[in-house]
């Protein structure tokens, strides 16, 4: 680290020669370089240095190669958080972007009340993940159970947060809940960028609404579909927050989350760098997640 | 998509569809005013008598106040800094990307969003608290820094968009580039800022994990660390428990209801950059 400031100090110093403006950009521009290296940067590198070790988060340490690496490969603990995570990452992703696609179309078309259903539909957005998690973890425990005894539907009698083959299916319920608000509001801003005379032009040749959407909408707004796609995979990648909240990532470890799987072993479970060789896998999944997804969307958008 | 003859319809289905918004939002408040033996009856049923007794109580039990007055200082502060200095640095970055640094630091920020929160997680916690950092202001430094990932990605695109002729005349009028920037770029960027500190809010008031691995100390948490603290002793007890989640929402609800206009707008100028 000390390095690196010299050679910028001394970069620094022949750019003040230059003149005085690049002097003020450069005291500007370098303290939030180094604020950002020793905050984020910084502890990836320091990351990746550990996976390759057998540190515990204290006392010795000594390399021990790619064995963490090769152990989550072979750790079923692991195995079954990528499986889940990516169930569920992949699962909420399509429901959510097919129902916020729905609403903004609905939120976008001549209606009543349309600044109150907006402000609604958006509310979500704005509340804590962790709380609205809670909440529905009574709604699961408490309230549909009693609506099932009621009914004498069977299905809705027990806690599904308790079974582990359906508790998955709760989590996804919350995660959409909460997602479709920003989905919605970026769809919409896609939707008013076109024109009504396109959908006139099209009545007028007799397309149908199924035709429009498919002809019309879809094609125009598909730069929105690529970011929402990208942007609700990537973060229910990262699925924490509501796992805390409903399931704790239980029942046994049927809902554990890599963020959860990381928190725990690397926190609680003296895991540090076995957990660390983990975010680094996890971290080379999201990317490439990314890199496909971008790929083939934006192959579509192409062809559309 | 006809938009004149389907008018009726397409509002009673998104409003029947806002049911399931409002419908937590509903069972919230009301077993939050509910006595314990209420919650046998019908959960749907309105409280008997609205009593300020749950709130009371958990007030008292989670320390409320302190909760609050921990979230909004780390908001308030968060907010303010992030602005003044992400800006900055943006106009920094955007004024030489023709130099070879800033183009570096533009995409090496950039690049920084693809790195889940998670794998750095495990080595920031071990430094930060190293170096006593695992306190408010640690988690205020933290915030600022990392928004600038986001943040300069936005900004610079809308400082491209102002004309640099601008700059130029209040050059040519003897100020220097840091008054040119406070006192010309600043108040052109409003609508930018305003974008910046409604989403900065917004993770910064809501965000759990971060406080969840950096506080070591129980007298410093935020409102939703709070909740988590407290969730075995709720468990035993609903009413108390949506008090307390009632009265971490409300701030935020508040806020909303006044300015949902500026905060949708903020929030979606924000996400189409």
């Amino acid at each position: 680290l000390l390095g690196l400031t010299k050679a910028l100090a001394l970069f620094s110093q022949g750019v003040v020669n230059m003149n005085k403006k690049s002097n003020v950009f450069l005291i500007i521009a370098i303290p939030a370089f180094i604020l950002f290296f020793i905050f984020h940067s910084y502890p990836a590198l320091q990351g990746i240095f550990y996976s390759f070790t057998d540190w515990k988060g204290y006392g010795d340490w000594n390399f021990v190669g790619l064995k963490n690496y090769l152990n989550v490969f072979q750790d079923g603990r692991a195995g079954d958080a990528y499986l889940f995570t990516f169930k569920f990452a992949i699962v909420s992703t399509i429901i959510v972007n097919i129902i916020s696609l729905a609403v903004a179309i609905g939120l976008n078309s001549k209606i009543k009340f349309h600044k109150t259903l907006r402000a609604i539909y958006f509310l979500p957005y704005i509340l804590s993940i962790l709380i609205v998690g809670f909440i529905f973890n009574f709604i699961f425990a408490h309230f549909l159970p009693q609506i099932g005894d009621a009914m004498g539907w069977e299905f809705l009698s027990r806690n599904i947060l308790g079974n582990p083959d359906l508790a998955w299916i709760g989590i996804v319920i919350v995660a959409v809940w909460q997602a479709v608000s920003f989905n919605t509001i970026l769809y919409l801003a896609g939707l008013v960028t076109i024109s009504e005379d396109l959908y006139e032009a099209a009545s007028i040749d007799g397309a149908g609404v199924w035709t429009k959407f498919w002809k019309i909408t879809f094609p125009l707004i598909a730069p929105f579909f690529t970011i929402n796609m990208v942007l609700s995979l990537k973060s229910f990648l990262m699925v924490f927050d509501q796992i805390v909240a409903l399931t704790g990532g239980g029942p046994g470890k049927s809902t554990e989350s890599i963020s959860l799987l990381i928190y725990r072993g690397g926190f609680e479970g003296g895991e540090f760098a076995y957990q660390s060789a983990n975010a680094v896998i996890y971290f080379i999944v999201i990317i490439i997640f990314s890199v496909v997804q971008l790929k083939f969307l934006n192959k579509r958008e192409v062809e559309n | 998509m006809n938009r004149k003859k389907n008018s009726w319809l397409i509002t009673t289905l998104l409003i029947l569809g806002s049911l399931f918004i409002l419908f937590p939002l509903y069972l919230t408040v009301t077993i939050a005013f509910k006595t314990p033996p209420e919650m046998a009856g019908n959960l749907l049923a309105l409280p008997k008598t609205w009593s300020f007794e749950n709130f009371a109580n958990a007030i008292e039990m989670t320390n409320f106040f302190n909760a609050f007055k921990n979230s909004a200082f780390v908001t308030i502060f968060v907010v303010i800094f992030t602005v003044l200095t992400n800006s900055l640095v943006s106009y920094a970055i955007a004024r030489n990307m023709h130099k070879k640094f800033y183009k570096f630091l533009f995409f090496y920020f950039l690049s920084a969003m693809f790195i889940p929160f998670p794998i750095i997680m495990l080595p920031l916690v071990k430094q930060t608290s190293a170096w006593g950092m695992d306190n408010l202001v640690g988690l205020i430094i933290l915030y600022i820094v990392f928004n600038l990932s986001f943040n300069v990605f936005i900004y610079i695109g809308y400082i491209k968009s102002i004309p640099i002729e601008l700059e130029e005349a209040a050059i040519m009028d003897g100020a220097s580039t840091w008054g040119v920037f406070w006192k010309v770029i600043f108040p052109l960027l409003a609508p930018m800022n305003a974008t910046v500190a409604i989403i900065t809010s917004l993770g910064a008031w809501n965000d759990f994990m971060l406080p969840l691995v950096l506080l070591s100390d129980r007298e410093m948490a935020t409102l939703p660390l709070v909740q988590y603290i407290f969730q075995s002793q709720f468990s035993t007890d609903y009413n108390l428990a949506f008090a307390s989640y009632l009265m971490a929402l409300a701030p935020m609800i508040i806020v909303y209801i006044f300015a949902q206009k500026w905060i949708i707008s903020g929030v979606m100028k924000g996400s189409i950059k």
